[in-house]
């Protein structure tokens, strides 16, 4: 937790400080320059002083002085690429893709466009790969394409409290950085910003010393499409399947967002189209100011520099949300300050009691409306679209080959919903799947609003002892990464699947036949790294987790009971079917009456006798009803 | 189809087939009442002195997991018991078996799986269908052998029980007066005994000559034909019954089934119990009174103990004598064969044992 803050404080800090001095590199030589300790003087070993490392003076503080110097953002990252999702050549396209992505799905839910995403992996020899993404997106202005795509720690969204995929503006600028790191190239962006403009197109690479997008070239060209963004960008990459590879990632991303549209153009294989599931676009999330009691010290005093506000009580109810301007007075009272102080007059102590104050006050938790949830139904609905379209995401055995022919598997037709299907079970290729899923209501964490989902789908031809699969989503992106750190999993891990009627081994997640969603929406994720890999063990956000996938176990279980029932009915009436042609017989022969109208009523009687609901006097205890 | 019982007979398997087409029909899940022979459901008669059968009666769904088997192994015999009849044919309850038995359909799945299964449907249906086993024209394996004072008819044969050899006549299963008549009796008495080993030293002994009486034995449990058999020389012979069996609970079983009927055959008591019939050993007493050795003796099991206890609870072993008779056997833990008495002599049962018994008329009733 601690280290997340004092990340988030940093990278906050950092673009500011670019300007004035040195921030981020600690000088190194300062612990050099701490005055040597003497060493203790050990008793009646006086005459042979213990050996002692000679220390020659190797430079001094001036000559020290003259090698420190700013170290960019980007020569920072640069070298702590594996930060940002680059540690090694099989994570690299992913990342690429992935950072790309989410700006589309973030732009076309901001203006309000049903996206249509196309990724498309080339394989241009050895280990070199092109990786573009294009979107239908609103496009971006001519003048901010190349800081978007050529400078680090550059967008729109880290300056606000607002749900959204991307939050720090570094992963695209990142890509275009590895791409140009690793082949020297500049990356090409093209973007179209509405219907008669006319299109641009980039050559951009970035200057690392600077933190500065350089422009190689600039161009207008003509483009089909009324909007949108196109980036190319050319990189050292492995093309992995399994698991962790763009397959899952797009699977995922389509599951997570059923208002979206992909195509992936891959190598060596047919392109694979994940239709849209809904022509609804989801729920715009609102952008909401940061609630008092989620902020911290120094954060607070950055606010206090730079608001427009003149008095402190004004400062506080126009900067954040649940404050009126009487708690605002409250609040002032309680720290001992007066209302009508500047706030950038505040000092450190001073600030320190406003932050106390404001702790201790009670106030209403933050406006929750600015959540979007992907919601119950449309969940199912991802769900569904996804089991149709998915090629087997429990077969890790049937990875696809790299070098395969065309013969790979089609989308699947449209689902239908087909008659005698057990209700609540949807069947999807041939098979039938339970699907369930659970919305929470939204909560708080630290001051920052969130809502928990999860759903499930349950059956299909999926082995039943394997673990189930587990896909975790924040903000509606996939989670492809450090699944055992990630408060997410040991949300589930923690729940006793066991009461569902699945199997769990000890403090591990359960097995069976089953695809488990977890999404967490949020204005501000907590993160445990700037990959965005893993959410962070807050108790508030595990136990949401925990309720929810709880609501959507018991749901299971009740689905898993009434197939066993029907399972035992369907064996009960084997037992009767059997028996059926003796009776008929037996009764012809006492009877003389015709065989088969006996058969055929029985069969009817039997049929009805072991319906869905068994009702009827018909006790199954084994033990027959006497009568006296 | 010349006889009237079997006109009858066949009526009642009809209705039962009637009956549940019926219920077929009426769209209600088809069973069959089978009077129920167990414990629950069988009364001490005080007055006639035997085990008379209640009126409860089990329910036999066809659409029950438990009992759909059961139910169609009914109507499979009752339909074969209607095609022996009207083919004028006689079985064995053991032929019945494999005459009804066939695998279902393409399972592994047999109409019947053992003989056992098969048995207790038969007498299920003796009691649904009120028929006694010979009109359903079955029969028992033969089991028990006769010697004695007594010249009888079987199936137009005379059979002269005194001219038996060392084996004893057969006693068969049916044993009506149809199918046996008595045609001259010179014996006193019957005496049953338990097993076939003590009958043949009682009949190399001539046991029977000497003391005029019939000898009988049932092979452990005596089946219907011998217990009918006793009940028939009891009633149209006035013969009092005697009966020695081991001293242990199962032994006591038996005289009390001879005496007053089974709980499992309740139904057919009142042809078969024979209630003046007189224990006359062996006594837990007897050990003592006969001054037999203790390693003749063998312990009790666990499951003698429960049995003898189980018993103390029947109303019919309510009297004073038999509660001494059982408590004694259980304070004392151990129980007799018959063949202990051979400890004094081979030939003491018939010399010493019996004629003194019978004499001092030590026995139980």
């Amino acid at each position: 937790m601690k280290k997340r803050h004092q990340t988030q404080g940093q990278l906050a800090l950092l673009p500011k400080a670019n300007e004035s001095k040195p921030a981020v590199p600690k000088p190194v030589a300062h612990k050099l320059a701490a005055p040597p300790k003497a060493p203790p003087l050990e008793p009646g070993a006086a005459p042979s002083q213990p050996p002692r490392p000679k220390l020659a003076r190797r430079a001094t503080a001036e000559e020290l002085g003259l090698k420190q110097r700013e170290i960019s953002i980007s020569e920072f990252f640069t070298k702590n690429r594996h930060l940002l999702g680059f540690d090694n050549p099989s994570k690299a396209l992913l990342t690429t893709v992935k950072e790309a992505v989410d700006n589309s799905l973030d732009a076309c839910e901001e203006a309000g466009i049903l996206p249509d995403i196309r990724v498309e992996i080339h394989e241009l020899g050895g280990d070199r790969f092109k990786a573009a993404i294009e979107d239908n997106g609103p496009g971006i202005v001519k003048a901010q394409v190349p800081k978007v795509f050529g400078k680090l720690l550059y967008g729109s969204k880290f300056h606000r409290l607002k749900q959204s995929r991307g939050q720090q503006g570094i992963g695209i600028s990142a890509a275009v950085m590895y791409g140009q790191l690793t082949t020297g190239k500049a990356s090409l962006v093209t973007s179209k910003t509405g219907k008669g403009r006319p299109g641009h197109c980039f050559e951009i690479q970035l200057d690392t010393r600077k933190n500065a997008p350089n422009v190689l070239s600039d161009s207008e060209v003509e483009l089909d499409k009324d909007h949108g963004t196109r980036v190319e960008i050319e990189m050292v990459a492995n093309f992995v399947s399994g698991q962790r590879s763009l397959l899952r990632y797009l699977e995922q991303t389509a599951l997570a967002n059923p208002h979206a549209s992909f195509t992936y153009v891959r190598p060596n294989q047919v392109p694979l189209t994940f239709p849209r599931a809904s022509d609804l676009p989801p729920k715009e999330a609102v952008e909401i100011k940061p609630h008092p009691q989620g902020v911290e010290l120094g954060a607070l005093i950055l606010m206090l520099d730079e608001t427009k506000a003149r008095w402190l009580s004004s400062f506080l109810s126009s900067e954040f949300s649940r404050v009126s301007p009487a708690t605002a007075s409250e609040i002032c009272k309680a720290a001992g300050l007066k209302d009508t102080l500047s706030p950038g007059r505040l000092d450190r102590a001073q600030a320190e009691k406003l932050h106390q104050a404001i702790a201790a006050q009670k106030l209403m938790a933050p406006p929750l409306n600015c959540l979007s949830p992907i919601g119950d139904e449309l969940m199912r609905k991802g769900l569904i679209n996804f089991l149709a379209v998915t090629e087997s995401p429990l077969d890790e055995e049937e990875e696809l080959p790299l070098t395969a022919g065309p013969a790979t598997p089609q989308p699947a037709p449209p689902v239908e919903k087909e008659e005698g299907v057990t209700a609540g079970e949807e069947r999807i290729q041939g098979k039938a799947f339970f699907i369930s899923t659970v919305t929470r209501p939204p909560k708080v964490y630290r001051g920052n609003p969130f809502q928990v989902e999860v759903g499930l789908a349950y059956g299909g031809d999926w082995p039943p002892d394997k673990t189930v699969e587990l896909y975790r989503f924040a903000n509606r992106v996939p989670l492809l990464f450090q699944r055992g750190a990630c408060g997410l999993t040991e949300s589930v891990v923690r729940t006793d699947w066991r009461n569902y009627l699945l199997s769990q081994p000890k403090g591990a997640l359960p097995v069976g036949p089953m695809v488990l969603l977890v999404h967490i929406a949020s204005v501000w994720v907590p993160f445990t790294s700037e990959s965005k890999e893993a959410v962070a063990h807050y108790p508030e956000i595990l136990k949401e987790v925990q309720l929810a996938a709880q609501e959507c176990g018991r749901k299971l279980a009740a689905h898993i009971r009434k197939r066993q029932h029907a399972d035992y009915e369907a064996k009960r009436r084997g037992i009767f079917e059997l028996y059926i042609a003796e009776v008929a017989q037996s009764l012809n022969k006492l009877t003389g009456k015709a065989e088969s109208p006996i058969r055929r009523d029985l069969l009817k009687l039997a049929a009805s006798f072991t319906g869905q609901d068994s009702q009827g006097s018909d006790d199954e205890t084994g033990e027959p009803e006497t009568e006296s | 189809m010349a006889r009237p019982i079997d006109k009858q007979t066949t009526a009642k398997l009809e209705k039962l087939g009637e009956e549940a087409v019926r219920q077929v029909k009426r769209g209600i899940n088809p069973f069959v009442q089978v009077p129920s022979r167990t414990l629950g459901n069988v009364r001490y008669n005080e007055k006639k002195k035997i085990i008379e059968l209640g009126n409860d009666r089990q329910k036999r769904l066809f659409f029950n997991v438990a009992q759909a088997k059961k139910f169609m192994q009914t109507f499979l015999v009752g339909a074969a018991c209607k095609d022996l009849i009207k083919s004028g044919k006689t079985t064995s309850i053991r032929d019945l078996y494999y005459l009804t038995k066939h695998t279902l359909g393409k399972t592994q799945q047999n109409t019947f799986e053992e003989q056992d299964e098969s048995d207790p449907i038969i007498e299920d249906l003796e009691v649904t269908v009120d028929a006694l086993r010979e009109e359903l024209h079955l029969f028992a394996s033969n089991k028990g052998n006769l010697v004695g004072g007594i010249t009888l008819v079987d199936s137009g044969d005379t059979i002269d029980a005194r001219r038996m050899g060392s084996g004893g006549w057969g006693v068969p299963s049916i044993v009506e007066a149809d199918t046996i008549q008595f045609k001259k009796c010179e014996a006193k008495f019957v005496l049953l005994v338990e097993k076939d080993a003590v009958f043949r030293r009682l009949n190399e002994d001539r046991f029977w000559k000497k003391h005029e009486c019939i000898l009988i034995h049932g092979g452990g449990q005596p089946p219907r034909g011998v217990r009918r058999l006793l009940h028939r020389f009891n009633q149209e012979l006035k013969l009092p019954v005697y009966v020695l069996v081991d001293n242990d609970p199962w032994g006591f079983y038996i005289y009390s089934v001879i005496k007053q009927g089974s709980i499992n055959l309740a139904y057919e008591s009142m042809r078969m119990a024979v209630p003046s019939a007189r224990f006359v050993g062996l006594s837990s007493f007897d050990k003592q009174k006969y001054g037999l050795p203790n390693n003749v003796t063998i312990r009790m099991t666990d499951d003698d103990d429960k049995r003898a206890k189980q018993m103390l609870g029947y109303p019919w072993f309510d009297k004073k004598q038999w509660r001494n008779e059982i408590e004694h056997m259980v304070k004392s833990g151990i129980k007799l064969e018959i063949e202990a008495l051979s400890a004094m002599g081979i030939s003491f049962i018939t010399e010493e044992y019996l004629p003194r018994k019978l004499r001092d008329r030590d026995w139980l009733e």
